[in-house]
């Protein structure tokens, strides 16, 4: 049986790792490739590294990093931030990346997903999708922002994953910005509207607290991962007990 | 020849690095080769797989790596198929409207049932259909990691040795003389991962891969 998948992630910031809360002011928590090494003893399926500065100039140290961490850890690895084109996704491939994470540039140019789908396969093309609610709008609704949260689309949420994934993504990484960050549980509506709703898999992000909040997500979310940062790199929930909290209520796991 | 040494096949499809991390990591050399001289001196060679069944056969047809990886086989020297370079061993792939592949065993390339969301992506068991050396210091049913949407059907049940579920059960590890193939990835699999390479090697380096594994 496949089992559900518990991801770190790692922002990185000018070469360190950082998490900020609902995308604003950054806190400064390491070194990503002692991180992603510690990560991946304690049992980490998945390790993702978005790129949360992306301009020009730190291109070169992003792809210099994940060459360190593919050496370093034995697992998937997926990188995101500025990306803007087939080429600057094979760069990272050739560094050791396994997934690209699309997010502003998909808005931009759709096309870019159809295009790297047909050139690295489906399996390596993730879209991150950074979705906030439409405020008392009934039945939910959720808007697409773009650039790291600051720009609002008019792409409805759910729509646009539905759009990703006939475009040729691989995975979803969905990412609700009002939970972002504030530790009281991810937006299980969200999660579970898009998760039904599209024939890929679904991580959900944001607002992880505590290992209910993520049991919440994978069974009533219906989430085929879940993402979490703050929670593990200030270990206050290690990821192995993370995980044998969530096989001790009935998922499957890898432990 | 150096028993230290890995031929690493690379047809352009990108990430031969977390392959070529996992063999430094345990004490071997990655050889990389990318035409259809240069894999002599290698002790084993390895075929990753990463992308579509007709891009990866045109490019090796092309390269000339194609006959590589049939002469070696057929020399009956150590070979490990990952994933795609799993699959385009048999005979023929249904992926993209139907690739001819390198016949190699008997055998066709399915894709997975939709009943699931597909590609199979994650982490699943691998449960023992027969005993094997390529098994050694490896749990029953322990996870590795999978990424893909097709998977293989032998005609010869005999090679499979590792089925894994995903609608149903599929072939995840066969081996017939000196050739091993898994539809997960190794260097993606953590600490099983990692022991199942070194157990494949370590075989390669004792010559016990040449004629068949001894269970």
């Amino acid at each position: 049986m496949l089992t559900k998948r518990i991801i770190a992630c790692l922002d990185v910031k000018d070469g360190r790792v950082v998490k900020g809360t609902s995308f604003e002011s950054l806190r400064d928590s390491g070194d990503p490739v002692e991180l992603a090494r510690r990560y991946y003893f304690e049992g980490a399926d998945e390790l993702v590294f978005l790129d949360i500065t992306a301009s020009k100039e730190h291109r070169a140290t992003m792809a210099a990093l994940v060459e360190r961490v593919a050496d370093a850890v034995f697992i998937p690895l997926t990188v995101g931030g500025g990306l803007n084109s087939v080429e600057d996704m094979r760069r990272l491939l050739l560094c050791g990346a396994d997934k690209i994470s699309l997010n502003t540039a998909a808005v931009k140019q759709p096309e870019l997903i159809s295009r790297a789908a047909e050139r690295f396969g489906s399996q390596c093309v993730v879209v991150a999708i950074d979705a906030k609610r439409v405020p008392e709008h009934e039945p939910y609704r959720w808007l697409v922002h773009t650039y790291g949260g600051s720009v609002a689309t008019s792409l409805d949420a759910v729509q646009w994953a539905a759009q990703v994934a006939e475009l040729g993504a691989g995975e979803i990484l969905l990412t609700s910005m009002d939970a972002d960050g504030h530790r009281a549980g991810y937006d299980i509506e969200l999660t579970r509207v898009v998760a039904t709703s599209v024939p890929i898999p679904v991580i959900a992000s944001g607002g992880a607290g505590s290992p209910e909040d993520l049991h919440r997500a994978l069974t009533d979310g219906k989430a085929d991962a879940v993402l979490a940062a703050s929670i593990f790199h200030y270990s206050e929930f290690a990821i192995t007990q993370t995980k044998e909290y969530l096989h001790h209520k009935g998922l499957s796991i890898r432990r | 020849m150096d028993t230290r040494t890995v031929a690493v096949i690379d047809y352009g499809a990108g990430n031969l690095r977390s392959v070529r991390s996992a063999l430094c990591s345990l004490g071997y050399n990655a050889l990389i080769v990318d035409s259809a001289r240069g894999a002599a001196e290698a002790q084993a060679m390895i075929l990753p797989g990463v992308g579509a069944a007709a891009d990866t056969m045109h490019n090796l047809v092309r390269s000339g790596l194609a006959q590589t990886v049939i002469d070696w086989i057929a020399a009956g020297r150590p070979f490990l198929g990952i994933c795609m370079g799993m699959q385009i061993l048999f005979e023929y792939s249904d992926e993209g409207g139907g690739q001819k592949c390198l016949g190699v065993f008997p055998g066709r390339v399915v894709k997975l049932p939709t009943s699931h969301k597909v590609p199979h992506m994650g982490w699943n068991q691998v449960h023992y259909r027969r005993d094997s050396a390529l098994f050694d210091g490896i749990p029953n049913d322990s996870n590795f990691y999978f990424i893909h949407s097709y998977v293989v059907e032998p005609e010869d049940d005999e090679m499979i040795k590792a089925t894994t579920e995903y609608s149903a059960q599929f072939c995840s590890v066969i081996n017939r003389g000196a050739v091993v193939a898994a539809q997960f990835h190794p260097e993606k699999s953590g600490a099983v991962g990692m022991r199942f390479y070194e157990n494949f090697l370590s075989l390669a380096a004792e010559g016990r891969l040449r004629h068949g594994i001894s269970t």
